[in-house]
């Protein structure tokens, strides 16, 4: 039964579509799976009590002839800051500890009428802010690689449940890289959609400006099966972009026949010296972008001079956007309320709740960002930063028309160790250099693994970006490399992961 | 340098409803004059001729029909409150004594 697990989704959903599997037991194996080793990873908050009864239906529907999508009866994790009516949303914040959803977000709400088993809701940064799970109220994530390390951040959870094989498809949500980070630091895929091509609705705010939900799988394919599901224009966010896109699964098809990167044109940013990044990651970056040349791609230089003011700018627009988008845990219509004493008022009672609902790395922000909209700030701080943003977006229009992808590393180093960076916030926000400037943008990012670091044997990824609008195109030549590169390896790289779990369970 | 002091963090605290002890308000005063400092360097590009983008893929006039469309239950608005009475949100006094 084990086995299971192991299979990508596109796998399991074939065995599922011809009656070999039922979904009762490919859940069952996954909650096995996770009873045998979250006890270790802690890439879950909450496991659904639903996940049977849900999977149940679905193979009662298909016995009975009903024609259901292509990843029916697949299981699912969800990461904590999508609401579900079935489970607990948190956040990983204390302020919001066992609220309940009147409402499913639509990503949810479309996963569960395609057939998808939710089995969960997993851990992450509180209201998705840091690089590492260690500002979840609720303890951190551990890396399925090595469990001293971090998983990556926001969506550490998500990241961690496909790596250690606890669920095969999960969603994530970047807002500056927290798909792609954790990605990266655990040999998994992720990808952020273009902004506005999947719905937020029912995602609890961050930056509303930058965020984006997407897949965290384990191939691209996987992803790709997944966008299908989740995207597409929803009424119900005024910013979801209402055009027809194509079958992401189909681009990944068609990408891993290869054909895709003969005269691929690859921008690599000049201004992203190898010296910021770690030895490992960035000749695992060299050899990814050999590969594909030896396929007939062509490595262009290209030159982003803004993006250096990338990291600048992200941590006054985010600040900002999510002072106001926080503003809303006031104790009034839901989470926590503490009262200070008989007579407080509401006041008081908002900032005594406040006080011990949020966590120190979000009190930071909202301070931060209270500061940067403050009169007589405003200018100098929010609106050059918003000047930045146009500035990057100028960086890629000329970039792409000399190229069709970008590539780089996806992050500057390997998991650091939990606990190695959590007093340095300045540190800490500097791991998001590569992928914040596509947030600032609002262009698509793909990050799937190129290898392990000579180093300490640890995952590397490469991360793509397309033009707004062409993820297409990343699931395409993402596809194409994934396909060369766990050739070369003689199997997928999470092959090579320790095995976990091995203290009993379901093995 | 900025100019982020303890006072200032304490009225940023006060705007922000968030109560800031005396030991987080150190810290935050030494971390954010860090951040600061290294964030605002956006003002060496952002001059004049660079008009503002607040969002990255453009949309105009997003609307929809002036219709009642799926609306919360009174019970569904209420059940995450944490405290409500005759059907409405229930808080403590608005002002204080003094006020």
């Amino acid at each position: 039964m084990s086995d299971l697990t192991r299979l990508t989704a596109a796998d399991l959903a074939d065995k599922l579509a011809t009656g070999e599997v039922s979904s009762v037991e490919a859940t069952q194996a996954h909650l096995d799976r996770i009873a045998a080793v979250d006890g270790d990873i802690h890439a879950f908050l909450h496991v659904s009590d639903h996940a049977l009864e849900a999977a149940a239906d679905i193979d009662r529907r298909r016995a009975a002839g009903e024609q259901l999508g292509p990843v029916a009866g697949v299981p699912l994790a969800i990461k904590d800051v999508l609401v579900t009516t079935d489970m607990p949303s948190t956040a990983g914040s204390r302020i919001l500890e066992g609220y309940l959803s009147p409402f499913d977000a639509t990503v949810v709400a479309r996963a569960r009428a395609a057939g998808l088993v939710p089995l969960g809701k997993t851990n992450m940064d509180e209201f998705a802010m840091g690089s590492s799970t260690e500002h979840s109220a609720y303890g951190p994530t551990h890396n399925p690689w090595d469990l001293d390390r971090i998983p990556g951040g926001s969506g550490g959870g998500s990241a961690a449940a496909v790596a250690a094989f606890e669920a095969p498809l999960a969603l994530g949500s970047d807002t500056g890289g927290s798909i792609r980070q954790p990605a990266h630091v655990t040999g998994t895929v992720g990808i952020k959609p273009t902004y506005g091509g999947v719905s937020r609705y029912g995602a609890i705010a961050l930056a509303s400006s930058l965020d984006q939900v997407g897949p965290v799988t384990r191939t691209v394919l996987d992803a790709g099966l997944l966008h299908d599901v989740i995207g597409g224009h929803d009424p119900h966010d005024s910013t979801s972009l209402t055009d027809a896109w194509p079958s992401f699964a189909d681009a990944a098809r068609e990408g891993a026949r290869g054909d895709v990167l003969k005269g691929l044109r690859i921008g690599v940013i000049r201004e992203l010296p190898d010296s910021g990044f770690q030895t490992g990651v960035s000749a695992s970056f060299r050899d990814a972008l050999s590969a594909m040349e030896a396929q007939g791609a062509e490595i262009v230089e290209i030159s982003a001079p803004h993006f250096e003011y990338g990291v600048a700018a992200y941590y006054l627009i985010l600040p900002a956007e999510a002072s106001s988008n926080l503003a809303k845990f006031d104790s009034v219509r839901f989470g926590m309320r503490v009262t200070p004493h008989a007579s407080a008022t509401v006041e008081e009672v908002m900032a005594a709740t406040r006080e011990e609902g949020f966590g120190d790395e979000v009190k930071r922000r909202i301070i931060l960002g209270t500061y940067a909209l403050s009169a007589g700030y405003y200018d100098a701080y929010y609106g050059s930063a918003q000047k930045v943003r146009t500035l990057i977006q100028r960086d890629f229009d000329q970039a792409f028309a000399q190229v069709d992808v970008i590539a780089t590393p996806s992050a500057p180093t390997t998991a650091f160790r939990l606990g190695e960076k959590i007093d340095d916030p300045l540190q800490m926000y500097l791991n998001d250099v590569t992928t914040i400037p596509a947030n600032l943008a609002g262009v698509p990012g793909i990050s799937i693994p190129s290898g392990l670091a000579a180093e300490d044997g640890l995952p590397v990824g490469i991360q793509f970006l397309a033009p707004a609008r062409e993820d297409a195109r990343l699931y395409r030549v993402g596809a194409a490399l994934e396909a060369l590169l766990v050739d070369s390896w003689g199997g997928p790289l999470l092959d090579r992961a320790p095995i976990l779990g091995t203290n009993g369970g379901a093995l | 340098m900025s100019e982020i002091t303890p006072d200032l963090v304490r009225h940023l605290g006060v705007l922000a409803r968030i109560e800031l002890s005396d030991e987080e308000v150190q810290r935050l005063t030494g971390q954010l004059d860090a951040i600061v400092d290294n964030i605002a360097k956006v003002s060496q590009v952002a001059t004049p001729d660079v008009v503002a983008t607040s969002h990255p893929i453009p949309l105009e006039n997003v609307f929809r029909p002036d219709e009642v469309g799926e609306m919360l239950t009174l019970e569904q608005a209420l059940q995450n409150a944490p405290d409500a009475a005759d059907g409405r949100f229930r808080v403590t006094a608005i002002l204080g004594e003094e006020q």
